[in-house]
């Protein structure tokens, strides 16, 4: 906590939407990711959860971080993800019942969620609250990007709509694969194909551009 | 620890202590969670029976009343309780007439278990109406078995007796056929299979035409 | 494919693909698709070329996107990305509308062949990777059937050919069940005499069992395959089959019928004998093949779908890399089973 000075809230934030995406760049928490994403609104609802999850697990431990004992911290931190998933899954269930129903058991295995436990213990435990919880909604944010970027590609493709809204008219084609588990994958794929090929290139770009600037300087 | 350290004790602290933070997290989640269960129960409870509600009165046209019932092994009693596989809904018009029966059943399907209700009249012993509750059939092939309106209107006017066959899609002639989904006859004969499957497991417990249970204990 | 003339005596091993690379293996294998690409011009009339020529030039072009320009006139001259077109439109329904065979086209060559880094790399069979992607995504369209054409007929074109893109397309005529539609779903039997020729209802260039033999038999002649594959895809299934027929002649059909229906033989000659995706070892392509054969009759008798060849190549492709090791051979003049 010594280093806490140098941080920004905003950097905090902003590293989980993009440079250290949970999905994209991590490649964490892909059993929901593949599972859940056929179409925009689950994605949405699934991304939603995990976010109301994440946050509320990092202000909670970020603010009790001098209670929790260190040597029972990762079954604490259990408990209280366990305990947000549970709150999560009953008001998903009363509010929203045909999606709670698609989603199924994914709203309770958000708990077996590896981002949630360790954002806890990479980052929650050691920081204050307000870093904390500026870390919990950029991780949580950029996963639902992330699931909303693999809903929204495969509900087009899959059923020709997006949020429900129909896109081509009555003579469209379904893509069937890809509201199936191998369009989800198909789709992973390609989106990390563009993700680590903008990298790539983004890395070239910033070379050459070093290289012209010692030239001449 | 018979041999003395030369860490200070008192920085671990003991395991009464760590067994004390955890049973008071445990507690304070359990009374979270119970409260969060007992504050969306009755939303969660009246969403599925007003979903029940809808599918009964989808498969039994003119209903206006339900009231479950439950074959105690004499005969059909008013069944307040769970839903159980010996439970079905008897269905009235407004007036309080009764009109015939929605009956659940399972199977499996293609992929999973398909549950299913259906409408019953005894008296002309047709079915009068069929929808899926809950399946995981193939998306674009086999959940055409409640998506394609054609396959779902097969049901609504149909004989049992012989029992009901699925034919080749626009072959259908005798009122006990229905039209396969072309490229999705597992599907369509395992709704078939289960309605049938329930039909016969009903049939002796139903009782005879024209005493159909009293309306009494409706909602 | 392989090539395995007794001129070149290439033994030490590791010299894999040799066969693709040399442009006459390449032409061997345009020839010897002649006769089963006129016969699917012949059966199913100018549609046929049409599917065709679109499934060849996506596959020619995407391997030109994905190509650096430096390297394209090498990679693209050995025409086996033509090729690639060529099998997977040979594998397509006849009325299958032309924008559906171009994405089959695409994603054989981006999914099944560049991704893996290009020809020699990829683990599955290009052509039954785009096939398999288009039954996975539009299952219907992939097994809508048209009966086999009469000539007089050449020159109509299916509407449903013609759907424009994303479009549902529109069947005009009656749909026909496949030889193995017809046997999986009402137990009737197709003569064999039309097998052999091939004027039933399948997809383009799996019909006539007669042409992709000989086209088999003159590779073969060529050295330009190894007939230990085909050779033990027909045994094990035959012998399979003949089992099943003798237990329930009612329910399966006999051997003969599972040999020449369906893209049994097509798979057997010109896709599961692709050097790139079989094993190298004359015992590994016995194993590979009898795989094959296996899976194709327990795919076709006891699954959910009529025909079983694609997915029997594309589960032995995955197994390839195993086979190849368990069937290295021993290096000389060292001790122990394996290297």
């Amino acid at each position: 906590m010594s280093t806490e000075k140098d941080l920004d809230a905003y950097q905090e934030f902003i590293k989980g939407i993009w440079r250290d995406n949970p999905v994209f760049v991590q490649v964490l928490g892909m059993c929901p990711m593949l599972a859940v994403t056929n179409s925009a609104v689950n994605a949405v609802v699934m991304g939603g959860a995990t976010l109301f999850v994440l946050v509320g697990s990092s202000f909670l431990v970020a603010a009790m971080k001098h209670l929790i004992p260190k040597q029972v911290r990762i079954s604490l931190y259990v408990i209280i993800i366990a305990t947000f998933v549970t709150v999560a899954d009953y008001t998903l269930l009363a509010l929203l019942p045909k999606v709670h129903k698609e989603l199924g058991a994914f709203i309770p295995l958000i708990v077996a969620n590896c981002m949630i436990l360790g954002r806890q213990e990479a980052f929650a435990s050691r920081h204050s609250v307000r870093y904390a919880v500026m870390d919990a909604l950029g991780m949580s944010g950029g996963f639902l990007l992330a699931l909303l970027a693999l809903g929204g590609v495969r509900e087009i493709l899959g059923s020709g709509s997006l949020f429900n809204v129909d896109l081509f008219g009555d003579g469209f084609e379904p893509w069937v694969i890809m509201i199936l588990p191998p369009g989800g994958f198909l789709t992973l794929g390609l989106i990390l194909l563009f993700f680590n090929w903008f990298t790539v290139r983004r890395r070239a770009f910033l070379q050459r551009v070093a290289a012209l600037d010692a030239e001449e300087g | 620890m018979s041999t003395p350290v030369p860490v200070q004790p008192q920085r671990e602290p003991g395991s009464t202590r760590l067994v004390l933070a955890m049973a008071l997290a445990g507690l304070l989640a359990g009374i979270i969670i119970i409260g969060v269960y007992e504050a969306t129960l009755p939303t969660i409870e009246a969403n599925r029976a007003r979903e029940l509600r809808e599918a009964v009165f989808q498969v039994l046209p003119g209903v206006r009343k339900m009231q479950a019932l439950r074959y105690d092994g004499r005969g059909l009693v008013p069944n307040p309780g769970k839903a159980d596989d010996d439970t079905l809904y008897a269905g009235y018009d407004g007036a309080g007439r009764f009109i015939g029966y929605a009956i659940p059943a399972e199977g499996p399907g293609f992929q999973d278990t398909i549950k299913l209700l259906y409408g019953y009249l005894p008296r002309q012993r047709r079915i009068v109406g069929m929808a899926i509750l809950d399946s995981r059939e193939t998306p674009g092939l086999g959940d055409k078995i409640y998506k394609d309106a054609d396959f779902v209107a097969n049901f609504d006017d149909l004989a049992v007796d012989p029992e009901i066959v699925a034919v080749k899609k626009g072959t259908s002639t005798a009122p006990n056929q229905i039209d396969a989904i072309t490229g999705a006859t597992i599907s369509s004969k395992a709704v078939v299979r289960i309605i049938n499957r329930a039909r016969s497991r009903w049939e002796k417990r139903l009782p005879a035409p024209g005493s159909g249970p009293a309306p009494d204990r409706m909602e | 494919m392989e090539r395995k003339d007794p001129r070149l005596l290439l033994q030490s091993a590791p010299l894999l693909h040799q066969g693709m690379t040399t442009p006459q293996a390449m032409r061997d294998v345009w020839l010897a698709l002649l006769p089963t690409t006129l016969a699917a011009l012949w059966f199913f009339g100018i549609g046929a070329l049409l599917l065709l020529l679109t499934t060849v030039i996506a596959a020619v072009g995407t391997e030109w996107v994905f190509t650096p320009p430096e390297r394209r006139k090498v990679v693209l001259g050995d025409n086996s990305a033509a090729l690639t077109g060529l099998l997977l439109g040979l594998t397509l329904p006849p009325g299958l509308p032309l924008w559906m065979a171009f994405l089959g086209g695409v994603v054989a060559i981006g999914l099944g062949k560049t991704i893996w880094g290009g020809l020699g790399g990829n683990l599955f069979n290009p052509a039954l990777v785009g096939r398999a992607f288009l039954l996975g995504t539009f299952p219907i369209a992939m097994t809508t059937w048209s009966p086999a054409g009469d000539p007089a007929a050449f020159f109509d074109l299916s509407a449903s050919l013609l759907a424009l893109p994303l479009q549902s397309p529109d069947y005009d005529a009656v749909s026909a069940a496949t030889p193995l539609g017809l046997m999986k779903f009402q137990q009737q039997g197709t003569g064999f005499t039309r097998l052999l020729i091939g004027n039933t209802a399948g997809s383009l260039g799996e019909t006539s069992g007669l042409l992709l033999l000989l086209g088999g038999i003159w590779l073969w002649l060529r050295r330009d395959l190894d007939w230990r594959i085909p050779a033990a895809i027909f045994a094990s299934a035959a012998l399979f089959s003949l089992v099943l027929f003798l237990v329930d002649g009612s329910r399966f059909p006999p051997p003969q019928a599972t040999l020449f229906s369906g893209g049994l033989l097509l798979g057997a000659i010109y896709m599961a004998t692709d050097p790139v995706t079989s094993p190298t070892t004359p015992r590994g392509a016995w194993i590979f093949g009898v795989g094959i054969g296996l899976l194709v009759v327990l795919i076709r008798m006891f699954g959910g779908l009529p025909e079983g060849t694609m997915y029997a190549i594309l589960l032995m492709n995955a197994a390839t890399p195993l086979i190849d090791r368990w069937t290295q051979p021993r290096i000389f003049g060292r001790g122990g089973r394996r290297p």
